[in-house]
């Protein structure tokens, strides 16, 4: 028989911490949505997503009336869109293939629409090594086609730990920052660079449909920065050992959620149950925020000495609780540590207790990278390229998932308002030293010794 | 046909009625009463009951306990038990 407390334990989880699904991500695949014409891929792609897609949202909230627990987001993944265009840019020249690849964006966008899904990702070239004809019109066409939808997410892997950093992609990602953010600086909140980017990820910005995958999967993004902090404030007088503990006790609850929903949602959908992602994301509410659970272990405010060291053990901990909880683990996994959707976070940004150059060093041990972090307007196109680089740099060296997420707007200082779970910014400074000469050389950074596994 | 059950559970200011009115939707619907456990501390009322939804709609539970809760102005919750057997079990 169930037990009463655990009943209250759920409850409180859900009622009070705001313990939640955040995301439910259908991947899909389109390649057999090629074609040598645009417009007849454009409208095989919608059709394929209106029929592959039509009953996840209405099963999604038919599973939370059941189980009254929130779910987020209910979103769609495709497979990486430079893939599906390339036969029919073949032919073109640059700017019509760039025209070409704003028009399957403009699809998607409308599949989104009538799905009725939050977001749309997959709008991505995986360029790590080179660029076929297709990569290119794509990343060409990412700042109008982010600045003329409002639910498709971009991706784009530059950098992985088997093939090195592709240095010539690294610096044209940092254009297409520059340019999305003057057209609209909340563009780049849909749009973001990695190294090794998994395929299985159900998190927007950066969720694709990844090659090897399947022709659809339904993956889930858990959720809970509130039910973690609130635990470690009852043990406030544990050692780092005991705390490893509790959290991993957590971790292991709130997965367990995530795989129950999961599983019942791909079988009500009739399509495979791909992955749980372990990923704590925080949202702007007060409480639910990866800055205050490390600030709950000791340190005064995040981003002071310690930080990185708590974060590795947050991280790892989460892991551990949440692999003993599904069967299958994938995307991310680990902890965001977005500046403007976690209010403690855009707190000790606004203090200076948190840095770019702090937020650098925790994403070696974190499980994206910059992320959502608002830099200067005038920051030019090659100081975000050197970020990038270095994100990449981090990832490629340490066989992980780095990303970065940036926004270009205002003034150092000033407060930047994102709306809804993007929350709000204080505009970081970065440094001013150039690095446009190193990312001008373009070439390709060979792969560390140890990506030669085999 | 596998057995299905849902937990309910009551939250609220104590005050006579309550436990009638919840068990009275239940049986209205032709649902079994399981368990069924309450404490009261500082007169706030915690109630959880466990009920047999076998071949029942539990969305239809759920409408009528909506009615019940704004009624007794409690807040009611019906949730399929598996959310709790999934998070605290293996």
């Amino acid at each position: 028989m169930l037990d009463r407390e655990e009943i209250l334990e759920t409850l409180r989880m859900i009622l009070v911490e705001r313990l939640d699904i955040r995301t439910v991500t259908l991947g899909v695949s389109l390649k057999d949505c090629a074609s040598s014409d645009i417009d007849e891929t454009c409208e095989r792609i919608e059709e394929k997503l209106l029929s592959v897609g039509e009953r996840l949202v209405s099963e999604a909230q038919a599973l939370e009336e059941k189980y009254s627990i929130p779910i987020v987001n209910k979103r769609v993944a495709v497979t990486p869109v430079a893939n599906i265009i390339s036969p029919a840019v073949r032919e073109l020249g640059e700017e019509e293939a760039k025209e070409a690849a704003v028009r399957a964006a403009l699809a998607l966008e409308r599949a989104a629409e009538k799905l009725n899904v939050d977001f749309i990702g997959g709008f991505s070239a995986l360029v790590e090594k080179g660029f076929t004809r297709g990569d290119e019109a794509l990343i060409d066409a990412i700042p109008q086609a982010l600045n003329s939808t409002q639910r498709v997410c971009s991706s784009v892997n530059v950098a992985s730990t088997r093939a090195g950093i592709n240095m010539d992609a690294v610096l044209r990602m940092g254009q297409v920052v520059k340019r999305a953010s003057e057209l609209d600086y909340m563009n780049c909140a849909r749009l973001v660079t990695f190294a090794n980017a998994p395929g299985d990820n159900p998190f927007m910005a950066g969720a694709f449909h990844g090659e090897g995958e399947g022709e659809a999967a339904l993956n889930v993004g858990i959720s809970g920065p509130g039910v973690v902090r609130a635990v470690l404030e009852k043990h406030s007088e544990a050692s780092l050992g005991e705390v490893a503990e509790v959290i991993k006790r957590t971790a292991f609850k709130i997965t367990r959620v995530g795989e129950l929903i999961g599983r019942e949602l791909s079988k009500r959908l009739s399509v495979s149950f791909g992955i749980v992602d372990l990923s704590l994301a925080p949202t702007p509410f007060p409480g639910d925020s990866v800055a205050k659970i490390i600030e709950a272990m000791g340190i005064e405010r995040c981003g002071a000495p310690g930080s990185v060291a708590a974060l590795a053990l947050l991280v790892d901990a989460v892991k551990k609780g949440g692999t003993m909880a599904t069967s299958y683990v994938g995307g991310l996994s680990g902890a965001f540590i977005p500046v403007s959707e976690d209010a403690g976070m855009a707190e000790a940004a606004r203090e200076g207790a948190v840095t770019v150059d702090k937020l650098l060093a925790m994403t070696s041990v974190c499980s994206v990278g910059l992320d959502m972090v608002v830099l200067p307007a005038k920051t030019s196109a090659s100081t975000v390229a050197g970020l990038i680089a270095d994100e990449a740099a981090i990832g490629v060296m340490n066989n992980k998932t780095t990303g970065v997420r940036v926004l270009l707007a205002g003034r150092e200082g000033e407060r930047i308002e994102l709306g809804g779970l993007l929350g709000y910014a204080y505009v970081m400074p970065v440094s001013e030293r150039s690095c446009e000469a190193f990312v001008k050389r373009g070439g390709r950074i060979p792969s560390p010794i140890h990506g030669h596994r085999n | 046909m596998k057995k299905e059950r849902a937990v309910i559970t009551v939250i609220g200011e104590d005050h006579p009625g309550i436990i009638a009115a919840v068990t009275s939707a239940c049986a209205e619907l032709g649902i079994n009463i399981e368990d069924l456990s309450q404490t009261v501390v500082q007169g706030l009322l915690t109630m959880t009951l466990i009920v047999d939804i076998t071949g029942k709609e539990l969305r239809e539970l759920q409408r009528r306990l909506e009615r019940v809760a704004e009624e007794q102005r409690v807040k009611i919750i019906a949730q399929h038990e598996d959310i709790f057997r999934y998070m605290h079990r293996i």
